[in-house]
């Protein structure tokens, strides 16, 4: 406590004064503090103005620096803030970015303030405003302040206009519509001279390209020239930042080989200068590296290893991370290689792949997706293995939110789902690929989880008809319908209804395709169960043993969807269209464009009905036409109810969140004698293709050739007057292939007679097989579902072969 | 909501006091409190020796201290941290030639400045302006205004 003059005193204390007291305060500090807000809030009170403002400033700082709750000050300080005075509005502002926040209730009340300042032609006044306005700004402010944020984006002030950019990306963001208007401003701003102004503009977009790169993929031309331009570092920065979202995306943009050996070049003078920092990000960007280019690392050894005794626990850190990225990526390799010949023991292995994508930071998701499904495939003896370890790795749901490892989740997911023959406890695996956490996942992903279901789901329900119990699968006919109508219904729609409607720009980062899967599957898995549930709890309930009446149809149904999905299908090779010959008097057109005078009157029908089953069951005689199946649309909380439902449920799979990590060293141990029989023979790894083929290199993406569309246009059409394949709309449109892989063909495939043309995609109503031709046929970035259903089997050096499929729903 | 490039700027003293806080996502004042507690003790503990790049959470911190001052910036983990290094000597050049010869005390009576200076130069969370003429300027203008 200070000395008895201050009490006396008639006057208010600055801030000066406070801050003076309060660092003559050695002890008492707290209750010097509790006696001044104690002031404050008599003096915030006051109807002067003057006196009120400086109230607001004190406790401003100590709300500040010394964490007291200043809401109290909230009302108050929109008193202030309506003086006119500059210096009172300034106090305001100050008091307001630091403690308005979404649920401050006054906030409603500043729309008014901010509008008035905002249309102010003191520029500083309008500065405050728009600060004010970054840091506080929730969906009803940008909403309401779109229009006067427009005006600003041309308004003749310099000074003005830039912060008003700045500003223009949270209002995006919470907004999104503002974009509409907005957005046209921003890019003839890409083009104005001023250096402030570009640099503020290339802000703006380097953080609107991280969400949604491929819309801004037409102004690549504009913000290079800026690149070439600019003079300042920190624009090269942020337009570089930009670029590298955007590289991906169109390979022309980047000369990739050169580049790299250029960077390691760089990252090897980082590694040996003094600085620690440098070394660290030296380590760091190594590591990033090391993935896909391991000569890096081995030409710069001795200085990696010399950093580990360095003094800094930060770096050392680092460089194990690195050493063990290497050292996965070489065992992934070593095990793989020829078709797994030094695998003794396929069940170890598969128990050690599943480890290792526990592993925190590994960035091997993709090999290990490959090799399981690819293992999965050809032995068939693992099988109970596989299944065993993708259900560990399904029922986490820690794991689902790792993007790394949503790879390795669609692997585990496409094999349970599979061999789901082969699994103990089916419901379970049911439960675990329904969970309300798998809404983390991309659209694609989540299609090949539907699907997986749907697997289950009809062997749940043939093992119990065939045993004729009846009572277990309408447990999971219940949770089904909340499960799967949560994928299908209102996010979805969504989705779709932005894409259509608004600007693409500042929408979701998944591809319209994947969702399409993702609705399409789940659409017909409600179907199915709409059709299946009835007759299933009627039996249910009247305990019927027999399959009379109503019940054998629906037993009739689960009877052929078991037996689809049972048969194993197995892949084709390379040579098949070869052996198939060309059936007399078929006259394989190169385009169908008669067919389009037949069939050109044809609308596509409305996206809610949805012919059910796929063009591949035709055996089943079948035809579920237009089920119509109502959408439902599901609150967003719902989801988060279903999630705390699950948590109960499964609560020791909910670890508390901030798990440490742990590198785990546990490995089970090759050949434990505990665990493998020797006496076992070694399984039988199909090979899958009788085909002499070279095997597979490690990825390396080759930038020349633009896609695997144009490479097989290329290929198949030598010359150029034939138009292009089908195969560019099948590759694309129902297939994507995950990772840069080489591809390999056969060599004596022949292109006269590989390629039924279809010129026009949208007429297609047939499916096509088209052969690649040997060539090094790269894919950058395109990944593939991978459906059992849909013929393309991706394996190691075979093709791909590339059943079509309509992508129009149709009534059949 | 989407993450912010700069979460946060801390400049704390060397006892661990908090000279001055601007943060560019909301946190309650418990939250506040815990964090800077956490974020001092571990930067405060390091030596010169160390790296300046402190992995925190899910998000990094870069630091530098000038005198008895650390300028601590609280990062995403895909940001430039050299760039976020020479953005706190920017700051700290940007205040030695508004006050001269910038010292921790000008810093505390003058908080609003700082901030002020602080919100011309970081934005939203992204660093929009790094010429001092065109930070300080503004703020000589203002100060004669009002």
């Amino acid at each position: 406590m200070s000395g008895p003059s201050l009490m006396d005193s008639l006057f208010q204390r600055s801030l000066e004064d406070l801050i003076k007291g309060l660092r003559q305060q050695l002890i008492g500090e707290q209750a010097f503090i509790s006696k001044s807000l104690e002031e404050i809030r008599n003096e915030i009170k006051s109807t002067d103005l003057s006196t009120k403002s400086t109230a607001l400033l004190k406790v401003s700082y100590l709300s500040n620096l010394h964490f007291h709750d200043m809401s109290f000050a909230a009302f108050p300080a929109l008193e202030v803030l309506s003086s006119p005075r500059f210096s009172h509005k300034k106090i305001a502002y100050h008091a307001i970015s630091l403690s308005f926040h979404d649920s401050t209730p006054v906030l409603l009340l500043i729309t008014n303030h901010l509008r008035k300042d905002l249309n102010s032609t003191n520029e500083f006044v309008v500065r405050l405003s728009l600060q004010c306005l970054s840091r506080i700004a929730n969906v009803d402010l940008a909403r309401d302040l779109t229009p006067e944020l427009f005006t600003l984006l041309s308004s003749n002030k310099l000074y003005v206009r830039k912060r008003a950019i700045d500003v223009v990306l949270r209002v995006f963001e919470k907004y999104p519509d503002s974009v509409r208007v907005c957005f046209k401003c921003l890019v003839e701003n890409l083009e104005n001279s001023d250096p402030q102004i570009l640099s503020a503009v290339v802000g703006v977009f380097s953080e609107l390209v991280c969400k949604d790169p491929r819309s801004y993929l037409p102004l690549a031309p504009e913000f290079y020239k800026i690149l070439v331009d600019s003079k300042s570092n920190w624009v090269s920065i942020k337009v570089l930042k930009i670029f590298s979202k955007l590289a991906p995306l169109e390979p022309s943009l980047s000369e990739y080989e050169s580049s790299v050996r250029f960077a390691v070049g760089k990252v090897r003078e980082f590694l040996v200068d003094e600085d620690p920092n440098l070394k660290y990000l030296g380590l760091q960007a190594l590591r990033i590296v090391a993935e896909k280019h391991l000569w890096a690392v081995s030409e710069n050894k001795e200085v990696v290893i010399k950093s580990l005794s360095d003094a800094d626990p930060n770096i050392k850190i680092e460089l194990l991370r690195l050493v063990m990225a290497m050292i996965l990526g070489s065992i992934l390799s070593t095990c793989s290689r020829n078709l797994y010949e030094i695998i003794v023991d396929f069940d170890w292995y598969v128990s050690l792949l599943g480890e290792m994508s526990r592993i925190p930071h590994c960035q091997m998701g993709d090999e290990i997706e490959n090799q399981l499904i690819d293992i999965g495939l050809r032995v068939k003896d693992v099988r109970p293995e596989l299944v065993r370890i993708a259900r560990d790795l399904l029922i986490d749901p820690a794991l689902l939110g790792n993007s790394f490892l949503h790879g390795v989740l669609s692997a585990a997911t496409w094999a349970s789902g599979e061999y789901v023959d082969f699994s103990r406890n089916p419901l379970e695996l049911m439960e675990a690929l329904l969970q309300p956490r798998t809404s983390l996942l991309p659209s694609s992903i989540r299609a090949i989880y539907i699907q997986s279901a749907f697997k289950v789901l009809v062997f749940c329900l043939h093992t119990c008809f065939m045993r004729g119990e009846s009572i277990a699968p309408s447990a999971s006919l219940d949770n089904l319908p909340a499960g799967v109508s949560a994928y299908a219904s209102y996010e979805s729609f969504d989705d779709f209804s932005v894409e259509n409607g608004a600007d693409a720009t500042v929408v979701h980062g998944q591809t319209h395709e994947a969702m399409m899967w993702k609705y399409k599957r789940a659409q017909n898995l409600l179907g199915f169960v709409d059709l299946t549930k009835p007759e299933v709890l009627n039996s249910s309930i009247q305990e019927k043993k027999d399959s009379e009446g109503k019940g054998v149809e629906t037993s009739k149904i689960i009877k052929l969807m078991h037996y689809a999905f049972s048969k194993e299908l197995g892949s084709v090779s390379l040579s098949a269209q070869v052996n198939v010959s060309v059936p007399y008097g078929l006259m394989l057109k190169e385009n169908l464009s008669d067919l389009e005078m037949i069939c050109g009157d044809i609308e596509p029908s409305s996206s809610n009905s949805f012919s059910f089953g796929n063009p591949n069951e035709e055996k089943d005689g079948l035809s579920f036409s237009s089920l119509q199946i109502n959408e439902d649309s599901e609150q967003p909380h719902e989801s988060t109810s279903l999630l705390a439902v699950h948590r109960k449920r499964h609560g020791l799979y909910y670890l508390p969140s901030g798990k440490s990590e742990i590198i785990s060293n546990d490995y089970p141990p090759a050949n434990d004698p505990t665990k493998t029989d020797h006496s076992k023979p070694r399984p039988v790894v199909l090979k899958l293709d009788e085909v002499n083929e070279k095997p597979v290199a490690m990825k390396q993406p080759d930038p020349r050739d633009n896609s695997l569309l144009g490479a097989v246009r290329d290929v198949l059409f030598g010359s150029e007057d034939i138009p292009p394949t089908s195969s560019q709309s099948n590759l694309s449109n129902s297939s994507k292939r995950k990772g840069k892989e080489k591809q390999h063909t056969d060599p004596r495939v022949e292109s006269k007679e590989s390629a039924v043309g279809d010129g026009n995609s949208s007429s297609r109503r047939r499916k096509t097989i088209v052969k690649v031709k040997r060539e090094d046929i790269e894919v950058q970035g395109r990944k593939m579902t991978r459906k059992e259903k849909t013929l393309f089997r991706k394996k190691k050096g075979t093709v791909v072969v590339g059943i079509n499929h309509d992508k129009e729903p149709r009534s059949l | 909501m989407k993450e912010m490039g700069i979460r946060f700027i801390l400049m704390v003293n060397k006892q661990g006091q908090t000279r001055l806080a601007q943060y560019y996502e909301w946190l309650t004042l418990e939250e506040r409190r815990a964090l800077e507690g956490e974020i001092v003790r571990k930067c405060l503990a390091r030596n010169e020796q160390q790296c300046s790049f402190v992995e925190h959470r899910n998000y990094k911190i870069v630091y530098r201290r000038y005198a008895s001052l650390f300028f601590l910036v609280g990062v995403e983990n895909d940001e430039n941290e050299l760039a976020i290094l020479e953005f706190i000597h920017l700051l700290v050049e940007t205040m030695d030639r508004h006050f001269g010869n910038v010292c921790e005390l000008d810093i505390m009576f003058h908080l609003e400045k700082a901030h002020f200076m602080l919100e011309e130069m970081v934005m939203n969370g992204s660093i929009v302006e790094t010429s001092k003429a065109n930070i300080l300027s503004p703020i000589q203008l203002m100060e004669k205004a009002s």
